[in-house]
């Protein structure tokens, strides 16, 4: 064997080093989650848990933060979970159909249709964001679920890799449902979207991870507190005024928003693993 | 790549067709219409009437030093944080390719930045760089390094820099341990027959054999520097100090939000839409290549 030698503690020693630095930040987090403002404050803070972990848990989801206008972090979560499950879910609903139209079916304008979808992979809405925003606000969306999910439901990625998938199924299945007698119909729901399930689990995972994290966008369409998703919330409970940023209750936020999507990537691994290699394809 | 055995009839396939179609419309090539028509107008101070400039703005925008310097940030910024993800993601994949125990408990640790959203990212490090509460912060005092990045401009942006790396090594990992899986053992295990030292199998043959997934992993690290690292700038640093980390898309949205100035923002939008394709365009190149490769 080439890898057997005796310096085998060396990747050990790396990657527990790598280990540390990325679980460092998030350690520290969670102590801060645990104190008072003012052991915070009184710098440098502790390193070991303090016995204020639940109090603060409970405040930030109840209560929020006088910054934030007393919105509870609760409600933010919702607005997060909303936000990422209409679009991951959009973005499969409306990819799927379109990918077996183009794949499994010759008409006129398929390719324009299909190039039209696949421009916007190019495109992340970072850069069109102003004009994106008027639009959201001609069509009054501001602060609605739909002007928070729609424009980013706009994006190829998920078409392609359903397309890539549906080039890979084999004719005789076709035609063997043509035998039968099965149209397209029966064909999309019988055969093709029972194929596609680990490449939907795959999806989903990343797209709500996606989802979740968004930032700009909610940013610009949302306004009202009770519209607030969380990633947002920490921003505006760190503000950047005068008054005293209340630490511990951001930390506790923190924590809340890393969770779902940490949790997403814990138990689903295997899904996660597959999305993420085979969308990048 | 086309399909044989196709089903007839263009009614189904438009009806499957109609949501993604009519989205793509509405949120992508009508804003994307609307930002080159911008970009080419100016309006008055008021709003009230806009007039035609056609390429004033865009020669306001490449003439303006406050935008060269931006994209100078930009660059700096993106290529530091490139660097530093790649470096920190390759090395991780290497030393994880060679461990047996504990693979899986360090492959899913490494995992775990991915899914933190690169605003929080920022939030985090700022907890620990603060410099009146930061733990990190406070020591680097006692050692007598005079830390304040709201008032230092490289430390700033080594900040910004080690937030956004953070959270990018998880991918890079995950795709340079791919790429290390998928070289034969037996290459490897030959030039060791021949003497080979574990260093020079590494820059011989794993290190070349790596090239297309590290050309893939840049433009891939430079696309998220560029653009996905808007929420790490707005929480940390807001551009600062005297815009030393002011990147091209926090300077979009700030020019357009905070300063107004739609014409020249939809100029910035149209450049930024430019710079993603040319480096999809750069990608889609490479893809072809990969597939001759492999």
């Amino acid at each position: 064997m080439v890898t057997a030698r005796s310096s085998a503690w060396v990747p050990h020693a790396v990657l527990i080093t790598g280990l540390a630095l990325v679980l460092f930040p998030v350690y520290v987090a969670f102590v801060g989650s645990s104190l008072t403002a003012s052991d915070i404050l009184d710098a440098p803070m502790s390193l070991v848990p303090g016995p204020h972990l639940f109090e603060n848990f409970a405040r930030a989801l109840g209560a929020g933060t006088v910054k934030t206008s007393g919105e509870p972090v609760a409600a933010m979560l919702l607005n997060s979970l909303v936000m990422a499950l209409v679009i991951a879910a959009g973005k499969i609903l409306i990819s799927l159909p379109s990918a077996y139209a183009v794949v499994f079916f010759r008409f006129p304008l398929r390719r324009l249709c299909f190039w039209a979808i696949f421009v916007t992979l190019m495109l992340p809405v970072e850069v069109r964001i102003i004009p994106t925003y008027k639009i959201a606000a001609d069509l009054s969306l501001i602060d609605s679920y739909a002007g928070l999910t729609l424009p980013l439901v706009a994006s190829a990625t998920a078409t392609l890799l359903f397309r890539q998938f549906f080039l890979t199924i084999p004719d005789e299945l076709v035609e063997a449902a043509k035998i039968d007698g099965a149209g397209p119909w029966r064909f999309l729901i019988d055969t093709v979207i029972p194929l596609s399930r680990t490449n939907i689990a795959a999806l989903f995972v990343i797209l709500f991870i996606y989802g979740w994290n968004q930032y700009l966008w909610p940013l610009l369409v949302t306004n009202t507190p009770s519209m607030t998703t969380i990633v947002i919330g920490i921003r505006q409970m760190i503000g950047n005024g005068d008054t005293q940023t209340e630490w511990h209750i951001v930390m506790a936020t923190t924590l809340l928003a890393v969770l779902p999507p940490v949790l997403v990537v814990l138990l689903m691994q295997r899904w996660f693993v597959k999305g993420l290699v085979e969308a990048e394809k | 790549m086309e399909r044989r055995v196709v089903f007839s009839g263009w009614l189904f396939p438009a009806f499957l067709l109609m949501p993604q179609l009519a989205v793509t419309l509405v949120f992508f090539f009508w804003p994307a219409a609307q930002a080159i028509l911008q970009s080419m107008r100016r309006e008055d101070a008021f709003g009230l009437s806009t007039q035609f400039v056609a390429a004033e703005n865009f020669a306001a925008v490449l003439g303006d030093p406050f935008y060269l310097a931006s994209a100078e940030v930009t660059l700096l910024f993106s290529v530091a944080v490139a660097v530093l993800a790649l470096a920190a993601g390759l090395l991780l994949a290497v030393m994880a390719d060679r461990v047996v125990r504990g693979a899986a408990v360090y492959k899913t640790v490494l995992l775990l930045p991915y899914a933190v959203a690169p605003a929080i990212a920022g939030v985090l490090w700022l907890f620990l760089f603060n410099p009146s509460i930061g733990i990190i912060a406070v020591g680097l005092r006692r050692l007598g390094i005079d830390w304040n990045y709201l008032l230092d401009a490289d430390q700033a942006m080594l900040l910004v820099v080690l937030a956004a790396a953070w959270k990018q090594i998880s991918y890079n990992f995950l795709f340079f341990l791919a790429g290390l899986q998928s070289i034969p053992a037996s290459l490897l295990e030959a030039s060791a027959i021949d003497g080979a030292s574990p260093r020079r199998r590494f820059w011989t043959i794993v290190f070349p054999l790596l090239a297309p997934t590290s050309f893939f992993l840049l433009v891939v690290n430079i696309v998220y520097a560029f653009f996905d690292t808007f929420g790490i700038i707005h929480n940390v640093t807001q551009g600062g100090p005297a815009k030393a980390t002011e990147i091209l898309v926090y300077k979009v949205w700030y020019d357009g939000m905070v300063g107004l100035d739609l014409g020249s923002s939809a100029a910035q939008s149209v450049i930024l839409m430019a710079i993603v394709i040319g480096l999809t365009a750069i990608q889609f190149r490479f893809i072809e290549r990969r597939v001759h490769y492999a």
